[in-house]
């Protein structure tokens, strides 16, 4: 009836989001057109300085890295139907664990010794910032939208103060603390590269991603292999039944929330120890809003959230590239565009899927009908 | 009852109030509706009746506007008719009740039956102007309607009559019912039939979906049969019985009641004792109910829905923490002790939820996900720390072929299974870890003939081999089928405890309705 009309399953997971990325590419090539510039020419500089490149290659799947980190975190939270807007103040309490782990360590300690500690701090401080949102929607039913989104003002006031009054390297203006040890430096991959002969152009692309790779499949394995990630879909997809299978609901949300936490505050392994060697005034940059984005355009499911990472990667990398070179366009374009790609990808999902169904609908089997 | 009326009443000489002629429909490769000719007289009530997924639904949404045929044409009064969406259909005088109500609970009656239809922006005289059209409609028809109460007030059979109300108020002249009796009490189910002959005698035309044979005896003229998305046959309804109609339906004999020998009860198995089970409210939905459950006996609980059947069910199932009250299984007091699901089937409970779709099944997972729901933690469903996919596979295989789920394949979304499979599934999963109670909520809700004879006979099965059984259902015919033991529940209570022998279908639906003397 009026249910949205059921597509192939290649369709659904390929064609469809290429469809909709593509509009949101056409519109945005309409906002370059109404700023003087050539669409054509911008979109070339854009895969050229994002994809064209080692440097940008390298840049794109640093800004990757965060996301995939973040957007895995969402999608935790959204087998569990839970929408956790939290990611970017989980991300950011999360980045003051690892930090201050390679703080501690980073003098005094080798990377092995280090990296273990810094992903349990982070996961730790990402979590524990996750968990009172979640007990909260658990035991009070307060709604996990609006405790999250203040849980991010919360922890970027408490950021700031810690920055600007108990972390800060003393002598200096800017609220930041002082650089990490070497001990805590993550391997940038263009140094790992040289180890084996090959030669990578230096970009802050870290072992960080490795992390966020191994991520993707521990999230995968969790969710769709294990006891755990059942209880947790049960839950997510119907309370009542969650129930009636012996599955606590409150007790679902609360694990659920606290990997995603943990998932999110692994940002600061990519970011902090791996580009910035400090803790610095916010750091997650926006990190955690895109990962909703980017889960919501990976369908929840890891390998979709890494094409859309690479994907949202490129558009950072690409925008900065672009307003490099392009003077009427400023880094804001890089929101436009990917606003309309959310827009297009997440709230106007449906639009294409009518005409698309009925296109493919000679070859296509389509819904057995109620009857 | 009203009787089915004679041939006077069928005006003669004019066209047929609703004509179809060869409609036909695919979605994909299902062919859903072959060619369907039907055509429905004025003054006349017409049974459509099958199987679910015979194609009765598809049709009715046709007409309604919900779906476009691929072939085919629709006549009202004799005239051709163009239906696209259902507004052309409510303005070519077809109305439809669907069996879940389209009504706003917390609008009146009055406001109800005007939505959508108000004249111009002053709500004020839509409302007068629909009032006095309204009084006169009720008188007309004996539709007996409080305009002015809100809806989620009124029971059930009222807020029914609303709906068709509303049709009439749209001018509907041909009036589709879709499986209207499900939530209504015998007695309930009999003055809605009054009614379909006082719109008969009007003139009206009126469809009948059901699958209740009961039903089409009691008060079509006509009645057409469907199997596999084509007409198998249309007959007057007065030249045919029950048994034929079903033969029809099925495309094979069945039988229509359970064959079983008498029960040979034995030990309790579970005892419940002062149960008061509460509502988020605090309004108390069970109201102190005792009674026992033994080995080798089906005992049924029969009442209207609503009556705290639900509940009772729930709190014994571990869902609900009841007020007070004991729940005894094994030596346990499973109240005092705090057990819930888990450690229920642990104990030897199974449980077969009322709402297979919100409860029972998740409807996005595969038919294998659902087949250990609630049973996850099971040992042989694990290897290390993971899932093992192959003997949750196997399993479910095995579960599919014993308990004839079709299509056998575990890999399907569970919402692409028809009801009686999904349900097949439900109770192979439950039956499948050998409890020693089952508790099960309205066994065969949306499950076609030909999967209840075989739900039926597993449930026959199970008792004789020594299981304790309680069934709760809105189906009387159900209740008296399979129960040894009838449990009549009203507002909370237990009004009557009748054995099989001395129970019949008046005196039950009295109990229902709360006359206790009934069971003296």
């Amino acid at each position: 009836m009026s249910a949205p009309r059921k597509l192939p399953r290649w369709a659904e997971l390929g064609l469809l989001p290429l469809v909709n990325l593509l509009a949101a590419l056409i519109l945005s090539g309409v906002v370059v057109k109404i700023l003087g510039e050539s669409p054509w020419a911008a979109c070339k500089l854009m895969l050229a300085g994002s994809l064209g490149t080692q440097d940008g290659i390298g840049y794109t799947l640093y800004y990757a890295t965060n996301f995939m980190f973040t957007g895995l975190a969402v999608a935790v939270a959204y087998h569990a139907g839970l929408f956790n807007i939290g990611g970017e103040g989980q991300a950011y309490i999360g980045g003051l664990g690892s930090g201050l782990v390679a703080l501690w360590l980073g003098d005094r300690a080798p990377f092995a010794v280090v990296l273990p500690c810094a992903i349990l701090g982070s996961a730790s401080f990402g979590a524990a910032w996750a968990f009172i949102p979640a007990w909260l929607q658990a035991r009070r039913g307060s709604h996990i939208v609006i405790t999250t989104i203040m849980f991010n003002f919360i922890g970027a006031a408490l950021m700031t103060y810690l920055l600007v009054n108990v972390l800060i390297k003393p002598g200096q203006q800017s609220p930041e603390t002082r650089e990490f040890g070497a001990g805590a430096f993550m391997p940038l991959a263009s140094d790992v590269l040289a180890k084996v002969g090959i030669t990578f152009a230096a970009t802050p692309l870290n072992f960080a991603f490795v992390l966020a790779l191994l991520a993707a499949v521990l999230v995968w394995v969790l969710v769709w292999r294990t006891r755990w990630g059942y209880a947790i879909r049960v839950a997510g997809q119907n309370q009542s039944a969650a129930v009636y299978a012996g599955i606590s609901p409150p007790r679902i949300i609360v694990q659920a929330m606290l990997l995603s936490g943990a998932l999110a505050g692994c940002l600061g392994l990519n970011e902090l120890l791996g580009a910035q060697h400090r803790i610095l005034i916010d750091f997650p940059g926006g990190a955690g809003f895109v990962g909703i984005a980017v889960a919501l355009m990976g369908r929840n499911h890891p390998v979709g959230i890494f094409l859309a990472a690479v994907l949202f990667g490129a558009l950072a990398q690409g925008g900065s590239q672009l307003s490099f070179d392009m003077p009427k366009i400023n880094r804001d374009m890089v929101v436009v565009i990917q606003g309309l790609v959310i827009l297009f990808c997440g709230a106007l999902e449906n639009m294409f899927r009518v005409p698309l169904a009925a296109m493919l609908s000679p070859f296509a089997k389509k819904q057995k009908p109620a009857a | 009852m009203c009787p089915p009326a004679t041939d006077s009443t069928v005006t003669g000489g004019t066209a047929p109030a609703l004509e179809l002629r060869g409609i036909d429909k695919r979605f994909g490769t299902v062919h859903a509706n072959r060619g369907i000719s039907l055509s429905v007289a004025r003054g006349s009530v017409h049974g459509l009746i099958g199987e679910n997924g015979a194609g009765k639904s598809t049709l009715m949404n046709i007409v309604y506007g919900f779906h476009q045929p691929d072939v085919g044409e629709i006549l009202v009064g004799g005239r051709r008719v163009h239906i696209a969406a259902p507004h052309d259909a409510i303005a070519a005088g077809i109305g439809m009740v669907h069996q879940h109500f389209m009504l706003v609970e917390n609008f009146t009656v009055l406001e109800n039956v005007v939505l959508g239809v108000e004249q111009g922006a002053v709500l004020a005289r839509s409302l007068a102007h629909a009032r006095g059209e309204l009084e006169k409609l009720a008188r007309d028809y004996g539709l007996d309607v409080p305009l002015d109460t809100v809806v989620s007030e009124l029971p059930v059979g009222v807020q029914q009559r609303v709906e068709i109300l509303k049709a009439l108020y749209r001018r509907a002249e041909i009036l589709i019912l879709d499986e209207p009796t499900a939530v209504l009490t015998p007695q309930e189910a009999d003055a809605l039939f009054k009614m379909l002959g006082r719109l008969r005698a009007e003139g009206k035309a009126v469809i009948l979906v059901t699958h209740k044979l009961r039903e089409i005896m009691a008060v079509t003229d006509r009645v057409t049969v469907m199997r596999q998305g084509a007409v198998v046959g249309e007959v007057a309804t007065r030249d045919t019985s029950p048994r034929e109609l079903a033969e029809k339906m099925v495309g094979r004999a069945v039988l229509l009641r359970v064959e079983k020998a008498p029960a040979k009860p034995g030990e309790p198995l579970l005892a419940v004792r002062d149960l008061e089970v509460r509502d988020r409210l605090g309004v108390a939905r069970v109201k102190g109910v005792s009674f026992d459950l033994r080995a080798g006996e089906i005992v049924g609980v029969a009442g209207v829905s609503g009556n705290g059947q639900s509940e009772l069910l729930e709190a014994l199932a571990g869902i609900r923490a009841p007020a007070r009250g004991a729940i005894t299984l094994g030596g346990h007091d499973l109240v005092a002790q705090n057990f819930g699901p888990r450690e229920r089937r642990r104990l030897g409970l199974a449980h077969v939820p009322e709402d297979r779709l919100r409860m029972g099944v998740v409807t996005k997972f595969s038919a294998e996900d659902n087949a250990i729901l609630g049973y996850q933690d099971r040992a042989d469903y694990q290897r290390g720390p993971l899932l093992n996919r192959a003997s949750i596979r196997a399993d479910c295989e095995k579960k599919m072929t014993a308990h004839d789920v079709r299509p056998a394949l575990p890999l399907l979304r569970i919402s692409a299974f028809s009801g009686g499979n999904q349900q097949k599934l439900v109770l192979a999963r439950e039956i499948d870890c050998d409890p020693q109670v089952l508790l099960i909520g309205q066994p065969t809700r949306g499950v076609d003939i030909g999967a209840i004879e075989f739900i039926h006979k597993k449930l026959v099965a199970l008792r004789d081999a020594g299981k304790a059984l309680l069934i709760v259902s809105v189906e009387l015919e159900e209740i008296l089928g399979l129960a040894d033991r009838i449990l009549v529940m009203n507002n909370g209570e237990i009004v009557g405890e009748l054995a099989r022998a001395d129970a019949n279908e008046e005196k039950i639906g009295l109990m229902m309705a709360g006359v206790k003397e009934a069971h003296a």
